[in-house]
């Protein structure tokens, strides 16, 4: 794929150490390698109620990153479908409840919510954007899938998926810098 | 009269289905190609590269291009001198819709209901628009709407005395607050005038004109012209992560309105520009 003009994109091994969080900056290219975990809009549901029921979940969050998609039915041979990012302000209501869960990543499209961001801050988690509408691309990114829960919400179930650089833009770094507040600075004309 | 089965219809919708997914607006993609040239950001060039890649690879492997494969959008166009037969026309559309997503392993994203949000499967019912006209022929046009650029379209009701400068400023606004949501690149359909719903429903209609033909009114014309210089000057670029490259074409259908009234409604359009026409 192709590179940002004179920057190297960043190999990143999952799970994410914290080591490597904290060098992450807003705006580099990132290529993603190990297992994530897919969950959209029913299942962050589901998590948050089950959190407040004190029940355990269905995976443990504790150092992993959740990827925002519904992917296609995966067509005869094929591993998975399309499998793009959602957008992520839709997560905003569920997200700190899963950052103090322990979550360290999230990859989706588009900015995020204040409360949202103060939660990367404090836990010191990293939000990656992937590049909306290239669902064909991104899936051959993805080598394995896995069910893991909620399998009745079809697209919306949570999968684990291991990935091989998987392609990411670092969005909003462990230090609450934005890529969707300071992105177009440089590019607005007035 | 002429007679038509509506097991055509079937067909057709099944096959736009799957055609328009795994083949979005070639000239959606020229534009993109175009831009290239003057996207000074190197991110935004980046993400307009991985937006051609992805094109192509869905094409050549015919999978979907986007994993939201959309709600059905159908405009019917029915000629006032055709008589329908083999069942509902409603019905038919839906079982093509059906087929359609069952057959080219498109992802089912609507749900049954907006409170108890049980998931149909298969993708229907499809949002049909019925539009009567004189002549003999069946014109079906098929969209696969993304909602991730359907949730950021908009409608209000302005003030007539907000005129062409208060039009201005509520899409560049709005464009900029949605920032990457609608994934930008992105195709803006307004409409102006009517009521409330003729707004949103002639905005719809215009994101399937040709992309980038201009309005046939030439007031009309330069403000879609000045609304798209304006919103690529904001700066959203490539999926709102900073560029030039914020929109493509911006397409304008008006009504007539009420004397004390402008309305607008900006349907915005994700670069997944999925849509076909069929005559029958």
């Amino acid at each position: 794929m192709s590179r940002v003009a004179g920057a190297e994109v960043v190999e990143i091994e999952l799970p994410l150490r914290e080591e490597v969080i904290a060098r992450l900056e807003m705006g580099e290219m990132c290529h993603l390698t190990g297992v994530i975990y897919t969950a959209r809009d029913a299942a962050h549901k589901r998590m948050v109620e089950a959190l407040d029921r004190q029940e355990p979940l269905p995976f443990d969050l504790r150092g992993e990153v959740i990827y925002y998609v519904g992917p296609t039915p995966p067509k005869p041979g094929a591993v998975i479908g399309s499998a793009g990012p959602t957008t992520s302000g839709r997560m905003d209501a569920y997200t700190p409840r899963i950052l103090d869960a322990g979550l360290k990543g999230m990859i989706g499209k588009a900015g995020r919510s204040r409360p949202v961001i103060d939660a990367i801050v404090k836990h010191g988690a990293v939000y990656f954007a992937a590049i909306g509408g290239t669902a064909a691309l991104l899936s051959r990114s993805i080598k394995k899938v896995e069910m893991v829960a909620y399998e009745d919400l079809g697209t919306e179930a949570i999968r684990k998926l291991w990935v091989e650089r998987f392609p990411a833009v670092v969005a909003i770094d462990c230090h609450g810098n934005n890529i969707f507040e300071e992105g177009f600075k440089k590019y607005a004309a007035e | 009269m002429r007679v038509i089965d509506v097991a055509e219809v079937t067909e057709k919708i099944r096959d736009m289905s799957i055609e328009s997914n795994y083949n979005v607006d070639p000239d959606f993609l020229a534009r993109i190609e175009s831009a290239k040239s003057s996207e000074r950001s190197p991110l935004g060039l980046n993400i307009l590269n991985q937006i051609s890649e992805n094109a192509a690879l869905a094409s050549a492997d015919r999978v979907p291009y986007c994993q939201d494969t959309g709600l059905s959008i159908v405009f019917a166009d029915v000629g006032q001198d055709i008589h329908l037969t083999g069942g509902s026309l409603e019905s038919a559309i839906n079982e093509g819709v059906r087929q359609g997503y069952r057959d080219g392993y498109l992802r089912g994203s609507v749900v049954n209901d907006p409170l108890r949000r049980e998931n149909t499967k298969d993708n229907t019912p499809a949002v049909i628009h019925y539009r009567l006209v004189p002549g003999d022929r069946l014109v079906l046009y098929f969209a696969a709407k993304g909602t991730g650029s359907e949730n950021m379209s908009m409608a209000r009701m302005l003030k007539p005395s907000d005129g062409r400068e208060g039009i201005l400023r509520t899409v560049v606004d709005h464009v900029f607050e949605s920032g990457g949501n609608p994934c930008p690149p992105i195709l803006l359909g307004i409409g102006l005038g009517g009521s409330i719903e003729k707004a949103a429903q002639i905005s719809k209609w215009s994101l399937f004109r040709p992309l980038g033909r201009p309005s046939p009114d030439p007031l009309v014309a330069e403000l879609e012209q000045d609304i798209l210089n304006a919103v690529n000057r904001t700066g959203v670029g490539p999926m709102g992560m900073g560029g030039d490259t914020t929109c493509v074409a911006v397409h304008i259908e008006t009504y007539p309105c009420h004397i004390g009234a402008l309305p607008i409604c900006i349907n915005v359009e994700c670069h997944a520009h999925r849509h076909a026409e069929v005559e029958l």
